[in-house]
């Protein structure tokens, strides 16, 4: 097995901030939280529920606009682009790993993995091939035509991850990967998940507030309340 | 599976990276891949299959819709082809209902007269769900504004009962064929789907797999048409179909009314309409078209039952 050590930052956020809501219901969910990863890094951010771990890779994703702050993705500024730019971004550079999967429920597993490439219009036949290395890598290559409810959580999560790297992205972002799975399919996934992010040299960032799957990190940041109170080093 | 004391860094590994000997991923693997891959409407079927109301409305529905399309293969006697020496005759061979006042063979007519009520139920179920769940998926999907704006609009139409507002419609109407008594049903009628379509989609689009379309990097537009709508279909196809009963008992109305399909086009609500003056005499002229409208009705009323039950595990439980 090759693995690649952490070398050029892919992902840079800094100083970002999010705020919710005006006046006396404001809520600010993130202040001045940094950081950078670098490709084949894998760097979990840790803290309690409502810490701001979900707000924070949705701001690195691009999935939300922070109050203030930046994201820069290699040398371009998601924060800075148009919605239809950071479309493109997360189409083409970003693959995500939900806490319930995301999956969709009306298709296949192989559909499911299959979405990313459709939307990049991948050719079919190069479509099929990529769908089939990826469900193989994650060890579902018998399951491409089972429905995500016909699927166990734990391998549910692996078409999860199949999808998200099928696309072959910079960075990978992860929210409660192993939330919802039983802790020995959790270290299953966390496994494959430290494993594909080593071997392709992606940078990854991963949420969790599970402590024993530390253990798998390059680097730990711990958010409390919004803040980054600590930068260690797995 | 690496135990948490394993699973640290190795000579020479910066960071810990498992064999794929230790990640024993296909454990879990144990689900037979060789079986065909299941659906919601797979299972739906599996359900509808073993209920006895399913086919008892499926008979009905389908003898109704041949009776409609092929009306010839239950009767070579022309409906419009009247003889008034037959006025209220009794049954004969080859007029098994006998004869109405204008001496034509109401077996024929009842036969016939499927063609316009499913017509005319057919063509506004069609518009009611297309107008409707547009209106509903756009209000419920994008919210704001869109949802204040379209929610309030449904609700005015909702407000105004289905058939007054067709009467005042259809009266005013310079031609009444078929589709002009479908557009007018449906342009009352579409509010119902309209609003299960939005609270269907308002508990769809906050799944997360509709947050993983859009990390994805998939359109709004397109996440709404490929994930949202198909995985709210459920609720939509249910009313529709209880939806044409309605609108085929709609038409049925008008048309006894005399506001509805010309005397001059056979239905049943304009059979009805004729059958009345002679109802103390001969009520098997009303009787006749009046089963068949019924049983019509029936038939898509248990069909809906059917497949809300198959779709809804919850609704079967109960």
């Amino acid at each position: 097995m090759t693995t690649t050590a952490p070398t050029r930052t892919v992902l840079r956020a800094r100083s970002l901030s999010r705020v919710f809501g005006t006046g006396a219901g404001e809520v600010r969910a993130l202040s001045d939280a940094s950081l950078e990863v670098a490709a084949g890094e894998l760097l979990v951010v840790r803290g309690p529920s409502g810490s701001g771990k979900t707000t924070l890779l949705n701001l690195l994703g691009g999935l939300d606009r922070p109050t203030s702050g930046s994201v820069w993705l290699g040398d371009s500024e998601l924060t800075a682009l148009g919605e239809k730019a950071v479309l493109t971004a997360r189409r083409e550079r970003i693959g995500y790993v939900f806490q319930s999967f995301g999956l969709v429920p009306v298709l296949s597993a192989a559909e499911n993995v299959e979405v990313p490439l459709r939307l990049r219009r991948t050719p079919p036949a190069e479509r099929a091939d990529r769908v089939a290395a990826a469900l193989a890598a994650v060890g579902l290559a018998g399951h491409a035509k089972q429905r995500p409810y016909e699927l166990s959580g734990g391998q549910q999560q692996r078409v999860g991850i199949a999808r998200a790297l099928v696309a072959e992205p910079e960075v990978l972002l992860a929210d409660e990967p192993t939330g919802q799975l039983d802790s020995g399919t959790a270290a299953v996934v966390m496994d494959l998940l430290a494993r594909v992010v080593h071997e392709r040299g992606v940078a990854a960032v991963v949420s969790t507030h599970d402590p024993e799957l530390m253990a798998r990190a390059d680097r730990v940041v711990e958010l409390h309340d919004g803040q980054v109170v600590d930068r260690g080093n797995g | 599976m690496p135990d948490n004391a394993n699973a640290m860094p190795r000579p020479g590994q910066r960071h810990y990276v498992a064999p794929p000997e230790d990640v024993k991923v296909e454990v879990v693997d144990a689900l037979d891949a060789s079986e065909a891959p299941s659906s919601m409407w797979r299972e739906a079927w599996r359900e509808m299959r073993h209920r006895p109301l399913f086919w008892a409305s499926a008979v009905l529905i389908a003898l109704v819709v041949t009776a409609s399309v092929v009306p010839s293969l239950f009767t070579p006697v022309d409906p419009t082809s009247c003889n008034l020496d037959n006025s209220l005759g009794a049954p004969t061979s080859g007029h098994i209902f006998g004869f109405d006042k204008q001496g034509c063979d109401i077996y024929a007519r009842t036969i016939y007269g499927a063609q316009a009520s499913v017509l005319v139920g057919v063509l506004a179920t069609v518009f009611v769900t297309i107008l409707g769940t547009v209106v509903g998926a756009v209000a419920g999907y994008y919210g704001g504004w869109f949802d204040t704006i379209l929610s309030r609009i449904t609700d005015i139409f909702f407000a105004v009962p289905l058939v007054l507002a067709a009467i005042v419609i259809m009266s005013l109407a310079a031609t009444r064929t078929s589709l002009v008594v479908a557009t007018v049903l449906a342009l009352f009628g579409w509010t119902s789907i309209a609003r299960i379509t939005r609270g269907a989609v308002l508990s769809v689009k906050n799944n997360e797999f509709v947050t993983a379309a859009k990390a994805l990097g998939m359109g709004r537009g397109a996440i709404l048409v490929k994930h949202v709508l198909p995985n709210s279909s459920a609720p939509i196809i249910v009313y529709s179909t209880v939806a044409l009963g309605v609108f085929i008992v709609a038409e049925a109305t008008l048309s006894f009314l005399g506001i509805g399909l010309p005397l001059s086009t056979v239905s049943w609500g304009g059979d009805l309409n004729k059958g009345q003056v002679s109802i103390r005499v001969a009520p098997e002229i009303m009787i006749y078209p009046a089963t068949a409208l019924a049983l019509t009705v029936l038939g898509f009323i248990m069909l809906g039952d059917v497949v809300r039950d198959a779709l809804d595990p919850k609704a079967r439980k109960r």
